[in-house]
């Protein structure tokens, strides 16, 4: 018998029973433990279905709030105020950060192309609240009023990180035959980068800016102190008055962005605090449209580019 | 053909410990599958303890396939599938109930790139003792003492156990890998184009090195390097895909055969070169 | 004359303007450059305006603002402000949701790496991403009405009787936990769920880097799989799960929403888990848009000062461990 063998002669078979029970133990821990992650997933979207649809009806998407105890009323004004800042943030975050992708992808190892990236991870970790005390020190204090301007500059800022992320990864996807081709016909770079590479990659970058404004539809903090809310939001109201006022297309939309603004999720989290029960059920209800938008967004997203990759790896 | 000698070919010598032949493994019927693929087709392949056996052919003739199918390597790769029978000392390890960790004991496995783990020299031939419980200093020290030794490493990593097995080269990489599957005292060895990734020295050493342990182990190697099987094995076993690319043993026998006399003409034009 | 002089500049414009699209890369790159610095200027300018506007608050109060101290008193009608209770909580609430975090988003990684048949992979990376796509305020809103009551009022209850009668440990667990379940551990556990999915996202990338001949050669000795998920890939990953750790902490401490509906916002003497608490996010959320004194304003944004410089630090520790793994790891990986 060899030394090997001398030594594990001793209790080998429980030995072996032991590591082979720790193998399946430990290993159905890790199944159970994704199990147990999933849990409050399906449990949140299940209670705010079953919660929010309750109070849910037509009224609630078509109507501004009206005071308690009358019946009807709506969130028309939180819609209408997550649309125009939403907007506004893409507006703001997608060119830039469209640029600075080309930019990142281009020059991966220049000092200023590994800053960048650099920095939009480190951005990408600022808290969205301190984003919103930024935004509210450029914006609100010198303007002297909270506006939906200024919410929108917030809300881009916090998407910025994922523009310039997702639509690098995108634009690095692209063949670089496409990009040598175009070059060797005479094109010049800007217009190989914005003709050639840019619709090739479109998709998977609209992904990234649907999931960036999924993000942003969401946010509370960044707006506490920049939009600030404001619950007679009417859009349609601002551009019918400023038809009839003859007021010039960038007097109407002064009005639209220059004004405090409400959003989805302020609304949530104001109606959330309330002592009266009509408006915790109303607070469901914006939950449960909040989070149809932003899964939706998210899932559609998702499909959109497995679907498209797919079809690009052949 | 007679006498088609094509060059200086040493063929394999080495005193055998058992000088009458046992038989260690027996393929019998073996077939592989990929999914919907077949990469192997009834293979059949004996293989006598402390003797080398050979296995060559063309490069995609599924001698990986073969060699992975003996220690269950293959059930990593999703949808693969062995049928057939693979007996280890009359034991079919090939069916349901077997124990694949053991068989994975059993037969040791060397890779076609040296794989240490970002470990020290030490740690990594420790690993496999450790595993079976065994931890005490003295032991261990003496375990992987030895498995170095049979390695033809020790003199060279013999200050240096605790640094990193990454700071060493290629070669010696190789043959700590060699000292980490010896470590657990395996009955077969499997060598997967061990030396093909090596220099030419280290490939000699690493020659050397199955002369010397042959004695106390059984080797399988898969070599796509002829003169090296001519040189290192008493048995060499032809492998070819066939129209299906499937793959097929073609001729199994002693290597002098093989290489002098082979009865099938493919044989015949693979060893003289004439193709692959 | 006049228009003779404007008809020729119009004229050298134009050509200017035909040359500079024609090749057009020199402004290109100029943009593309001027865009870039800007974004990373970005940076240093939250900070820079952070620092400016609480230049008050921060020359009266000194760092005693920071330091841990038994008086601490937040009083907005007296213009004194300290925020040892906010830092604590803050650390508090991120640091259990950490330590409750890491084995799960561990074990959850490990299952969709290494365990995971290839066609629930993809299904289940996406439910795991989901669970980071529900905004704040649900989980907040989720949090006061169903969580609180259901779940964390009878753990505290039950954490209160066990361990709450240890010695030392036990300050941590002495109630009484108000009727609403509001208080640290509410907080607590709510962060733990938030950033699952941040922990297990980038380990599960770690792990999935880590090449495949690895776990060949242990599997090959005849070790089981966990033996060699716990003794060759899990230790090789480390610096990479670490940086993973820390994005989520970092996560952890910046999110308000969630927090502020389930903690209770209250400056709370005790350390214990189990009474209603405050966090730097939380108070700012909560009293920034009423905040009526200059001093008081700028107070609040010190303490947002803290936060960012605390982010900061951790993001950029994360990102050069995560680097590391990243540039460590050779080509070969696990398909």
């Amino acid at each position: 018998m060899t030394r090997f063998q001398q030594l594990i002669a001793k209790n080998q078979a429980a030995l072996s029973t032991h590591r082979k029970t720790v193998n399946v133990v430990m290993l159905s821990l890790t199944g159970l433990l994704t199990l147990l992650a999933l849990i409050p997933l399906f449990w949140i979207i299940g209670y705010v279905v079953y919660r929010g649809g309750k109070s849910i009806n037509l009224d609630f998407f078509f109507h501004l709030p009206r005071p308690l105890g009358m019946a009807g009323g709506g969130v028309l004004h939180a819609i209408e105020g997550t649309l125009v800042v939403t907007l506004l943030a893409a507006v703001f975050a997608i060119p830039p950060g469209v640029l600075a992708a080309f930019y990142a992808v281009r020059n991966p190892n220049t000092p200023l192309g590994v800053a960048l990236r650099f920095s939009t991870d480190v951005l990408s970790g600022v808290p969205s609240i301190v984003i919103g005390l930024f935004a509210y020190a450029i914006m609100v204090k010198p303007m002297g009023h909270y506006s939906g301007l200024a919410g929108g500059v917030a809300l881009a800022i916090l998407m910025l990180p994922t523009i310039i992320r997702t639509t690098e990864e995108m634009l690095k996807l692209v063949p670089h035959a496409l990009y040598e081709g175009s070059l060797a016909l005479g094109a010049p770079e800007w217009k190989t980068s914005l003709s050639v590479i840019f619709p090739a990659a479109l998709n998977g970058v609209i992904t990234g800016f649907l999931l960036a404004i999924a993000r942003a539809a969401g946010e509370t903090a960044p707006l506490l102190f920049t939009t600030l809310g404001n619950e007679r939001y009417d859009i349609m109201g601002i551009i019918r008055n400023g038809i009839l006022q003859h007021q010039s297309f960038f007097q109407i939309f002064g009005r639209l962005v220059n004004q405090p603004v409400d959003s989805l999720p302020l609304t949530l989290w104001k109606y959330a605090q309330q002592p009266y029960p009509e408006r915790i059920d109303q607070a469901w209800a914006v939950a449960l449209v909040l989070m149809i938008l932003v899964l939706l967004i998210n899932i559609f997203a998702r499909l959109w580019i497995e679907t498209r990759k797919r079809r690009l790896q052949g | 053909m007679d006498n088609i000698i094509v060059a200086p070919i040493m063929v394999g010598n080495h005193t055998h410990s058992t000088p009458e032949l046992v038989m260690k493994m027996e393929i019998r019927n073996l077939s592989a599958f990929y999914g919907k693929f077949r990469a192997l087709t009834d293979i059949n392949l004996e293989m006598y303890a402390n003797r080398i056996t050979a296995i060559i052919g063309p490069s995609g003739c599924g001698k990986s396939t073969l060699l992975r199918s003996f220690n269950h390597m293959n059930d990593l790769t999703p949808n693969a599938r062995v049928e057939g029978k693979i007996l280890l000392d009359g034991a079919d390890i090939n069916s349901e109930h077997v124990d694949v960790v053991d068989v994975r004991r059993r037969i040791g496995m060397v890779f076609q790139r040296p794989n240490p783990f970002p470990k020290s020299i030490y740690d990594n031939v420790a690993y496999g003792p450790r595993l079976y419980g065994i931890r005490r200093k003295a032991d261990l020290d003496e375990l992987v003492e030895k498995s170095i030794r049979q390695a033809a490493l020790w003199d060279e990593v013999k200050d240096k156990l605790h640094r990193s097995a990454l700071a060493l080269s290629g070669g010696q990489q190789q043959r700590l890998c060699i000292a980490r599957a010896l470590a657990v005292e395996p009955e077969v060895i499997v060598m997967d184009e061990p030396a093909s990734a090596l220099d030419p020295i280290s490939t000699l050493r690493i020659e050397e090195l199955m002369h010397d342990i042959v004695k106390d182990y059984t080797i399988v190697i898969v070599t796509h390097n002829m003169q090296q099987a001519a040189r290192v094995s008493d048995f060499t076993a032809m492998m070819m895909i066939d129209e299906n690319l499937s793959g097929r043993m073609i001729e199994y026998d002693r290597t002098e055969v093989i290489f002098t006399r082979p009865k099938d003409k493919r044989t015949e034009d693979y060893v003289t070169g004439r193709f692959g | 004359m006049h228009t003779h002089a404007k008809t020729l500049s119009e004229a050298q414009l134009l050509k200017r303007l035909r040359r500079c699209f024609q090749h057009g890369d020199r402004p290109w790159q100029g943009i593309l450059i001027t865009i870039s610095i800007l974004i990373m200027v970005l940076i240093l300018a939250i900070g820079w305006m952070l620092w400016r506007e609480s230049a008050d608050a921060r020359s009266l109060f000194g760092l005693k603002f920071l330091l841990p101290t038994s008086d601490a008193s937040w009083d907005p009608v007296n213009d004194h402000f300290q925020a040892w209770p906010f830092i604590f909580g803050t650390l508090l609430t991120s640091l259990v949701a950490i330590l409750l975090a890491l084995p799960i988003s561990l074990g959850i990684a490990i299952f969709l790496a290494e365990l995971c048949p290839e066609w629930l992979r993809l299904p289940l990376n996406w439910l795991v991403e989901l669970l980071a796509a529900i905004p704040s305020v649900v989980y907040g809103l989720w949090g006061i009405f169903v969580f609180l009551p259901l779940v964390v009022a009878p753990v505290g209850q039950a954490l209160a009787n066990t361990l709450g009668h240890i010695p030392g440990l036990g300050l941590l667990f002495t109630g009484p936990m108000p009727q609403s379940g509001s208080s640290r551990l509410g907080a607590a556990l709510i962060l733990t769920i938030m950033i699952i999915p941040t922990i297990t996202a980038v380990t599960r990338d770690v792990l999935l880097a880590i090449p495949n001949h690895q776990r060949e050669a242990s599997l090959a000795i005849g070790a089981t799989q966990w033996e060699t998920i716990w003794q060759v890939v899990l230790p090789y990953s480390l610096s990479g799960i670490l940086g993973a750790v820390i994005l989520g902490l970092g996560r952890a401490l910046g999110e308000t929403m969630a927090v502020t509906m389930v903690i209770g916002n209250s400056i709370e003497g005790t350390p214990s888990l189990l009474r209603p608490g405050y966090t730097m996010a939380s108070v700012i959320a909560n009293e920034f848009a009423e905040a009526v004194t200059k001093l008081h304003t700028q107070a609040l944004i010190e303490v947002g000062l803290v936060l960012f410089f605390i982010t900061l630090l951790l993001n950029m520790i994360a990102q050069l461990l995560v680097w590391r793994v990243a540039r460590r790891t050779p080509q070969e990986a696990r398909a």
